[in-house]
């Protein structure tokens, strides 16, 4: 156990120095698009005077590599700064979309990751059947729409016809509860139908791949149960690349989401990420990409330190 | 021959119709353009309380309660239910006292000054001021402003009180339509703190104070029970929804979640007409799309090439397709049909390949062609509005390669620095505004770089004229220059289209000035 | 064992699958001639109906529905086989590189991929393409950069569990070549789980693109592809137009036959016998 926990840590340090290269790498990128801020926010109505103004305001004649250290010392600090648009602290502008982001993210893996698994897995038993090849066909069609497309649907099915839910899922500050859950109900199951197709399949066929091996042959000659054999022998070594499947779809609910959020209105990070990319926000741009980043690399690293705990002969590599 | 004939009687028509349409709109703006007359007269009477939910297209997370920085709707609109201007803009389009209880000029237009109405306050109790005034005017106009209204105020030399209860405007040179110039949406008058507006408390004089404003997201406001205005500010609250998404404005208006939309995809407008619910408001002559020629570039700098442009292109189709019908045809000037100050006799330019052809052997060549930088920057449906100009150029034997340009920059990489691009304006009140900021000579969005003398001439006589016949004559001028001389092709005048429901209504609106009844919807509109 | 005789014992939906596909490609590769007009002509007013004259009426513009959805499959199609290819070739062979090798340069190859990784896809891509421009090339080249990482992780995580298997270390103690291990040793034992990555991310690459269309990025018109065309009729569906349906229920076809045939080869490829 003392070396999973070792692989822990160097994971976790090997996670700040990626953080780090992501912020260099978004820096540059953002660096690189044409125009900067000034231009962006006047947009057609820019003069050279205006510009010129606006970037001596913000301090964006200084060099690059200045604004960069300054903008890492700041962060050192706890400090994430302002947004270079609107003047707002970074952290109050983030806080409640984040929120947002990461409610919508957990009630969607809520739903999806285990419907997912036990689909797969019963798609794996009863292989080839009927049903296999309906919850197959299914999975796939839901999959095979865009994103938004499935959720003008469901908007037109329980929004407009049905009435059952509201097709804004935009938040009045008073909100309740109640209300939050109501408004995520469409979001939640677009992003479940997005979603629950790979790690289904991914599921099934990691299994049927396994089902095939000598070990399981042997099993299956001691006549114990097909679900037992799935349950007890199949699935602890399938799991490596299911875990995958699974960290990379909750990674997905939480920065892959724009597209959803705008079909609903759903004030999460994604949205501000893209405007403020499209004004060449650096600071907010920087810490969305920053928390984007940390999830993708914890939820990463959760899932290797699971595969490798599932997976004896990782555990302990002989030589 | 009888192609000929039928080209004439094309052309009479539409002679005809811009002539009608002259007459109509002078008529339709008294009532409101476009609008049946019944839609309001059904339920004129405002009705105090209620809440108006708007979705707007046009908000954007990088927004902010700066003035300055205001570059849409969703702003436009918020703040201006929380501001005054010193003047607005009336049903009949002209310029009226507003926080400005009168206002007067030297004969030579070239001082202003505005005398403020008594016992106006501000949302935080503080009596309104010159002193306010002034800090709200020079908010824009400091060296160090980086306001996107700076160029509104080009003309002005210096902004200053005159005891607490007037401010004087002087400027560079006489300018008869000042008085529209204080009417911009960007200035509107702030409370001074130590001789500064103070923008970031979102304290203003009008209906509606800021309760909450989250940008990109919503924007609360609720009835200011002090507003100096009797008539005005119906409803008890408003919130505004930043919804970028144009199906999913559509929706919240479908599903009662909205009462207001703006920016209704055209291609949905006739399937959302019938709803029975909803009315679709059309303001016609809202903006207009241009395709910019720069008139120093090696493509462009000989006329002839110019005008082969010009008739190459088939404006009642684009009408067709680009806007569905939402919008008139454009004659390569940017006056509106409707306005004031369009020149009326100036004949409709129509698509004839052979005078292009005609214009092309002129100018010593065969065929042409060109590199149209187009994007949806500039307008939605610009790219399609080059890909069909393409297909009709072709007839004349002009080559446009359309290169679609990322939305991106474009305004600051592309427009203006490549020879042949796509654009778009909002229509101005006057014609001086609309002339001075994108057809003179050296001015910042002279998007054609075109420098034609007689023009400027006539630009700068114009503006200082303040006999309006007169005026109107060097208008004419001006228009029929813009139309065979200038480096824009005007191809059209889109509407802009809103949508709401019938649980909210209006009186006359104050079109074209800007959509929603010239932006004030909130302090205009009542419950049905 | 030829390839007729494996294709008549498949089952039915591998067939239909399989005809699906044949059917797709003809239509790529005949488009000029199976069109009635050009890809970009307008031939018409806007939106006519369905008719003898244009089958599926026109678009927004006036072009006929059914040559630019022709036309389109040439395009998607093209577009997303090249794209997926080259990310499985980029990606999936780095991955078992990886796996196989170990060390520094799995060490190497793992970080800079989950740097890739760790940046949202769709704003990579939206930096990106506004950086270097949106055109066909550029967007292969990006999807198949972005697509590569996850390709990446899937066959290295794969391929560690076969590396650490017996045969493998056995072929180590021969002291066979990388070579030799990437192709016989360990892609045979990793091949299924790719295989339906194969399937699923060349699907996704149509996604890929009508997302990137959202956000005004996509595949630039006049060019016919259906993401876009999904996307710039998404509106109407509201009012339950079926005309964004047709290039919707073309990637949807193409996806579940893509994925059928790749489900009978996994079956084929797993060993499994019994049915």
């Amino acid at each position: 156990m003392n070396s999973l926990l070792k692989l822990v840590l160097q994971r976790l340090a090997l996670g700040v120095l990626s953080l780090f290269a992501v912020s260099v790498i978004i820096f540059l990128a953002v660096g690189m698009l044409p125009g900067d801020i000034a231009q962006a926010m006047l947009g057609q109505s820019a003069t050279p005077e205006t510009v010129a103004a606006f970037r001596a305001q913000l301090g964006l004649d200084l060099p690059p590599f200045t604004r960069f250290a300054h903008w890492l010392l700041r962060l050192l600090h706890g400090d994430l700064g302002a947004s270079l648009a609107n003047q707002r602290p970074i952290a109050e502008l983030i806080g409640a979309r984040l929120g947002n982001t990461l409610s919508l993210a957990a009630l969607a893996a809520l739903v999806s990751v285990p419907t997912a698994l036990v689909l797969g897995m019963l798609a794996a038993l009863y292989r080839n059947s009927w049903f296999d090849r309906l919850l197959n066909t299914s999975a796939l069609s839901a999959v095979s729409f865009p994103e938004f497309f499935v959720a003008y649907l469901l908007i037109l099915v329980f929004s407009v016809k049905l009435g059952w839910f509201p097709s804004l899922s935009n938040l009045a500050p008073d909100a309740t509860f109640g209300t939050l859950l109501e408004r995520s109900v469409l979001p939640v199951a677009t992003l479940s139908l997005v979603v629950i197709a790979q790690m289904m399949r991914m599921t099934r066929a990691s299994l049927i791949n396994l089902l095939a091996s000598p070990y399981i042959e042997m099993a299956r000659l001691k006549g114990i149960r097909q679900s037992r054999i799935i349950w007890r022998h199949a699935l602890p070594n399938a799991l490596a690349p299911i875990v995958n499947v699974i960290a990379l779809n909750l990674a997905y609910l939480v920065v892959g989401v724009v597209v959803v959020e705008v079909v609903f209105v759903y004030p999460g990070l994604g949205q501000l990420l893209v405007d403020s990319v499209s004004k060449r926000d650096i600071p907010v741009v920087q810490a969305c990409s920053l928390i984007f980043a940390a999830t993708y690399i914890l939820l990463n690293t959760g899932a290797d330190v699971l595969s490798i705990a599932s997976n004896p002969r990782l555990m302990h590599p002989k030589g | 021959m009888s192609e000929n004939n039928n080209k004439m009687t094309q052309a009479m028509h539409r002679r005809d119709f811009l002539k009608h349409s002259a007459v109509a709109g002078a008529v339709a703006a008294a009532f409101s353009m476009g609008l049946p007359l019944q839609a309001f007269a059904a339920d004129a009477t405002p009705r105090p309380g209620g809440v108006l939910r708007l979705g707007l297209a046009g908000g954007s997370t990088t927004d902010s309660r700066d003035p300055g920085s205001w570059v849409d709707t969703f702003t436009f609109v918020g703040f201006s239910a929380v501001y005054n201007t010193l003047t607005e803009i009336a049903v009949d389009g002209s310029a009226i006292p507003e926080l400005a209880e009168r206002f007067e000029s030297t004969p030579d237009a070239r001082v202003w000054t505005f005398h403020l109405r008594p016992g106006v306050t501000f949302h935080n109790g503080k009596s309104l001021t010159a002193e306010d005034v002034v800090a709200s005017i020079n908010h824009h106009l400091d060296a160090k402003s980086t306001s996107a209204a700076k160029t509104v105020l080009g003309d002005v030399a210096s902004v200053s009180a005159k005891g607490s209860d007037a401010v004087v405007f002087e400027l560079h040179s006489g300018n008869a339509d000042f008085a529209y110039v204080v009417a911009d949406y960007h200035l509107v008058i702030m409370p001074a703190k130590d001789g500064v507006a103070d923008w970031q408390a979102g304290v203003g004089t009008s209906g509606y104070r800021l309760k909450s404003f989250e940008p990109g997201v919503r924007m609360d406001l609720e009835r200011n029970p002090d507003y100096w205005k009797p008539d005005r500010a119906h409803f008890a609250s408003a919130e505004l929804l930043a919804i970028a998404d144009g199906a999913a404005r559509v929706n919240a208006l479908v599903t009662g979640q909205v009462d207001v939309i703006n920016k209704v995809d055209l291609k949905t407008v006739a399937l959302l007409k019938r709803n029975p619910a909803l009315v679709i408001e059309e303001t016609k002559g809202a903006q207009h799309y241009t395709f910019p020629m720069l008139c120093d570039s090696n493509e462009f700098k000989n006329n002839d090439i110019r005008m082969a442009m010009k008739h190459a292109i088939n404006r009642e189709t684009l009408l067709a397709s680009v806007l569905h019908g939402y919008g008139l045809v454009g004659n390569d000037h940017p006056i509106q049909p409707g306005s004031r100050f369009i020149n009326a006799a100036l004949e409709q330019r129509a698509y004839d390949p052979d005078k292009s052809r005609f214009y092309l052997r002129k100018a010593g060549v065969e065929s042409l062609k060109v590199r149209l930088q187009a994007s949806d920057a500039a307008y939605t449906g610009a790219v399609d509005a080059s890909v069909l100009f393409k297909e009709q150029a072709r007839q004349a034997g002009i080559d446009i390669d359309v290169v679609r340009e990322p939305a991106d920059g474009f305004f600051s990489n592309v427009w203006m620095k490549q020879p042949f691009t796509t654009s778009f304006w909002y229509s101005s009140l006057t014609a001086d505004r609309m002339f001075s900021i994108g057809y003179a000579k050296g001015a910042a969005w002279n998007e054609t770089h075109w420098d034609n003398p007689r023009f400027n001439q006539l630009l700068n006589a114009a503006r200082g004229e303040m006999n309006a016949p007169l005026r109107q004559e060097m208008y004419n001028e001006m228009q029929a220059l813009c139309r065979d001389d200038g480096g824009a092709i005007v191809p059209l005048f889109a509407s802009s289209v809103a949508a709401r429901s019938n649980k909210v209504n209006h009186g006359p609106l104050t079109a074209p000035y800007g959509e929603l009844d010239g932006l004030r919807l909130i302090e205009r509109w009542w419950q049905a | 064992m030829n390839l007729l005789s494996q294709v008549a014992r498949a089952p039915l939906s591998a067939k239909f699958g399989l005809l699906i596909i044949l059917l797709y490609i003809a239509v790529a590769v005949f488009a000029p001639l199976l069109a009635p007009y050009g890809e970009t002509q307008v031939v018409g007013e806007g939106f006519a109906p369905w008719s003898g004259q244009f089958l599926l009426g026109t678009d927004n513009l006036g072009r006929d529905m059914f040559s630019r959805l022709v036309y389109g499959a040439r395009n998607t199609l093209g577009i997303a086989f090249l794209t997926t290819t080259l990310a499985f070739l980029l990606g999936g062979l780095s991955g078992l590189v990886a796996a196989i090798k170990g060390g520094w340069i799995d060490q190497g190859l793992s970080r800079v991929v989950d740097v890739l990784m760790a940046i949202p896809q769709l704003i990579f891509a939206l930096l990106i393409l506004s950086v270097v421009g949106t055109n066909a090339t550029s967007l292969v080249l990006v999807i198949a950069l972005l697509d590569s990482t996850r390709v990446f992780r899937l066959s290295r995580a794969v391929a560690m569990t076969v590396v650490v298997q017996d045969f493998v270390e056995a072929a180590r103690l021969r002291g066979e070549g990388l070579w030799w291990l990437v192709t016989r040793e360990v892609l045979p034992n990793a091949a299924a789980p790719l295989i339906a990555e194969f399937g699923l991310r060349f699907c996704f690459v149509f996604l890929f693109i009508s997302a990137l269309s959202f956000l005004g990025l996509g595949i630039q018109p006049p060019t016919a592809d259906w993401g876009s065309m999904v996307r710039d009729n998404a509106v109407l569906i509201t009012f339950g137009d079926i005309s964004p349906l047709l290039p919707a229920l073309a990637v949807a076809l193409i996806t579940v036959s893509v994925n059928f045939v790749v489900d009978w080869m996994l079956h084929k490829s797993s060993g499994l016998k019994e049915c």
